[in-house]
């Protein structure tokens, strides 16, 4: 029997077994942020312990920065968290991506766009979205504040290893759908609790065929689903993105790049569960909920807790109904929505927006919208520019902002007020995740987002832009 | 680093209702603006317990005297969702809570509780809403959480059995729950693994 990705890394990684039972895990590579590192090196002060290689953490700003006048935060706290981020990186000797540095952007956009996230590593971040380092075959995952201390002082975390799920995609993607309505489409058929003690394989054609920004998008929301990490594994694509990025060892490239593909899934590999999906039953998708698990495609309707299986189902599509102030069996579409967002680590990439902008030219916002577009990292920003990009979101009506998380969660100026209702390529819809208490998010692509911005209502992308196969995903 | 066993959990009980308790409802990101845990504890559960137009407060059970002095805090499946923030546990541990019981937890906030000797047990949906009703019925009815026995014990009678990984029941019962010193003593393991990894 043949060895998973998941497994091949484990082993590889493992140093021993601790008295409890679980795996001391070496952890490859360490990413940090402003939100969940200060009180770690805090921790590590009061112990009276140093940060033991410094040279595998890596730190950026992305989760408080104001997405205008992004160095100057007119909140105290924020600019108290940047100085501590600061300081702590100077003390310890720690690369962080600041500012200045023309390389700042959301944590999970800066690893993969500077190289450090690679195949066959293990990656641990104090965010749960680390799960999009593994579309490179990484397995990469969300740790608390606490273990962020451990990755810090000792460069290992105590952990339990996990049953892995294979999800196999096969088939063609319709025309106007994307990555982001793949992954949607899985979360709504295994639940959001459906991944816990999983970490989920991403595979089949669909996969293959995508790009590695496309593959990201999955991977990231894996934790949506429940599963602390997933991947893909790594192949000819995943080499050629790596090849001659900043911290690749180009040197001996052939050798590295052998390396990598050797943790690839043996095709005899075990696995605890499997799930076949048809791509074909793929429709462009919108939340219509408080958890990411409640979707549905586009041309569908809003569900009827009357007609629920069973009476928790009945009172949690009645609780997010009431919060969400839509009528049961009524069709999303044409719900108006007040402010649209593009961005976040799952959508705030290069080719997020140019697929965007391929569509946008000609329309216009609708009166009484605000569309904010937030490029993931400085360079996808300079990315963008270089093309033309942001030209066309200003033309059509949006507003083209700095690098940062933004209005994914709000942690910096931009939010929703009262109970606005967002057009959101971000990954969490729960109550209150934009900012304002009340505040309602409909999860989305970002093309999805766009038809929204110009309807003035939640639209079908495919009307709304005569829309053409996918380019990036029927290549 | 010699820590405290955590044996048992006895305290009174709450319940929280609904399911997918993400942790930015535990503890909403504009909290989270702060380099230290401390003060945490005000804003657990705050966009519930407080009306976001008039400030006021809510009929939420946090808010109900009755349950003022609960330390376990029962509730339904995948509590935890969502974010890593480990601000989700803090913020329960300092506004009071000791213990949990739900039909599951989500991974990232189990550990981070753990790690905070904070135990975190799993019942079945029938056994929590007996226990409810009966919390309900009595909010001074005292609650066990045996992490020895793995089993649930109330004043008025009720016992059943739960769930918890055998790793974090040890850990808890061996006083090992911050597992910092065990990992900093591997360290020559840990730089032997390293070296054959090609990139560390
Ligand atoms: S973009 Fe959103 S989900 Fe991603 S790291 Fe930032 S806050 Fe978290």
């Amino acid at each position: 029997m043949g060895k998973s990705l998941f497994q091949k890394v484990w082993d590889a990684h493992t140093v021993g077994t601790i008295a409890d039972g679980r795996t001391q895990l070496l952890i490859g590579t360490h990413l940090i942020h402003e939100v969940t590192s200060p009180q770690a090196f805090g921790m590590l002060r009061d112990l009276g312990l140093t940060v033991k290689y410094p040279t595998r953490t890596f730190a950026t700003v992305d989760h408080i920065v104001p997405t205008q006048n992004q160095d100057a935060p007119q909140d105290p706290l924020a600019a108290e968290m940047m100085q501590a981020l600061r300081k702590n990186c100077d003390d310890f000797g720690v690369t962080y991506f600041d500012l200045a540095s023309g390389k700042q952007g959301i944590v999970h956009v800066v690893g993969p766009e500077q190289g450090i996230t690679q195949p066959g590593t293990t990656i641990a971040c104090g965010d749960s979205h680390t799960a999009t380092h593994g579309a490179f075959g990484a397995i990469a995952f969300g740790i608390g504040t606490t273990q962020v201390r451990d990755v810090l002082a000792t460069q290992t975390l105590a952990l339990e290893a996990l049953k892995v799920r294979r999800i196999e995609v096969n088939g063609s993607l319709r025309p106007g759908v994307y990555a982001k309505d793949v992954i949607l489409h899985i979360i709504r058929q295994l639940g959001a609790q459906g991944g816990i003690g999983f970490a989920y394989e991403y595979a089949g054609d669909v996969f293959d065929r995508m790009s590695m920004e496309e593959r990201m998008t999955v991977c990231n929301m894996s934790i949506e689903g429940g599963a602390r990490c997933g991947y893909v594994n790594p192949d000819a694509k995943t080499i050629a993105y790596l090849s001659g990025r900043p911290y690749v060892d180009m040197e001996n490239f052939s050798e590295t790049a052998s390396r990598w593909l050797s943790f690839a899934s043996d095709a005899d590999a075990d696995y605890d569960d499997i799930v076949r999906i048809s791509a074909e039953e793929i429709e462009p998708s919108v939340t219509w909920g408080i958890s990411p698990d409640q979707g549905i495609g586009i041309t569908e309707s809003i569900p009827d807790p009357a007609k629920a299986s069973s009476p928790l189902e009945k009172s949690s599509i009645e609780e997010a109904l009431a919060y969400m102030k839509l009528a049961p069996g009524t069709p999303i579409q044409g719900v108006p929505i007040q402010v649209a967002f593009i961005g976040s680590c799952t959508n705030g990439r290069l080719s997020d927006f140019r697929e965007v902008a391929k569509y946008i030219s000609g329309h216009r916002v609708a009166s009484g919208v605000t569309a904010i577009v937030v490029p993931g990292s400085q360079i996808v920003a300079k990315q963008c520019e270089a093309e033309g990009i942001p030209d066309i979101f200003r033309a059509a009506g949006f507003e083209w902002r700095g690098a940062g998380c933004s209005m994914c969660l709000a942690m910096n100026p931009d939010k929703l007020v009262g109970d606005q209702l967002c057009a959101s390529s971000s990954n969490r819809n729960f109550k209150g995740r934009q900012g304002s208490p009340t505040g309602r998010t409909i999860l989305m692509s970002p093309v999805m987002v766009a038809a929204a911005a110009i309807r003035g209502s939640v639209a079908d992308a495919r009307e709304v832009f005569t829309l053409q196969p996918s380019a990036a995903v029927a290549s | 680093m010699s820590l405290q066993p955590v044996p048992h959990i006895i305290g009174r009980g709450i319940f929280i209702p609904g399911a997918d308790i993400d942790t930015d409802r535990i503890i909403p990101a504009r909290f989270m603006k702060c380099v230290t845990f401390d003060g945490l504890g005000e804003f657990a559960f705050y966009d519930v317990r407080y009306n976001s137009d008039t400030g006021e407060k809510t009929d939420h059970p946090l808010n109900d005297p009755r349950f003022a002095d609960a330390s376990i805090l029962i509730a339904g499946l995948n509590f935890g969702c969502g974010s890593s923030r480990e601000h989700a546990p803090q913020s329960l541990k300092k506004f009071g809570f000791n213990g949990l019981i739900a039909e599951s937890f989500a991974e990232i906030f189990f550990g981070n509780s753990t790690t905070l000797a904070m135990p975190c047990v799993v019942a079945t949906h029938a056994d929590i809403t007996a226990l409810r009703d009966a919390v309900e019925a009595d909010p001074t009815l005292e609650i066990t959480i045996d992490v020895q026995k793995l089993e649930v014990r109330t004043s008025g009678g009720h016992q059943f059995s739960v769930r918890m990984p055998d790793s974090a029941r040890e850990a808890l019962l061996s006083g090992r729950w911050d597992p910092i010193q065990e990992l900093l003593d591997n360290q020559d393991a840990v730089a032997i693994t390293a070296k054959a990894l090609h990139y560390v």
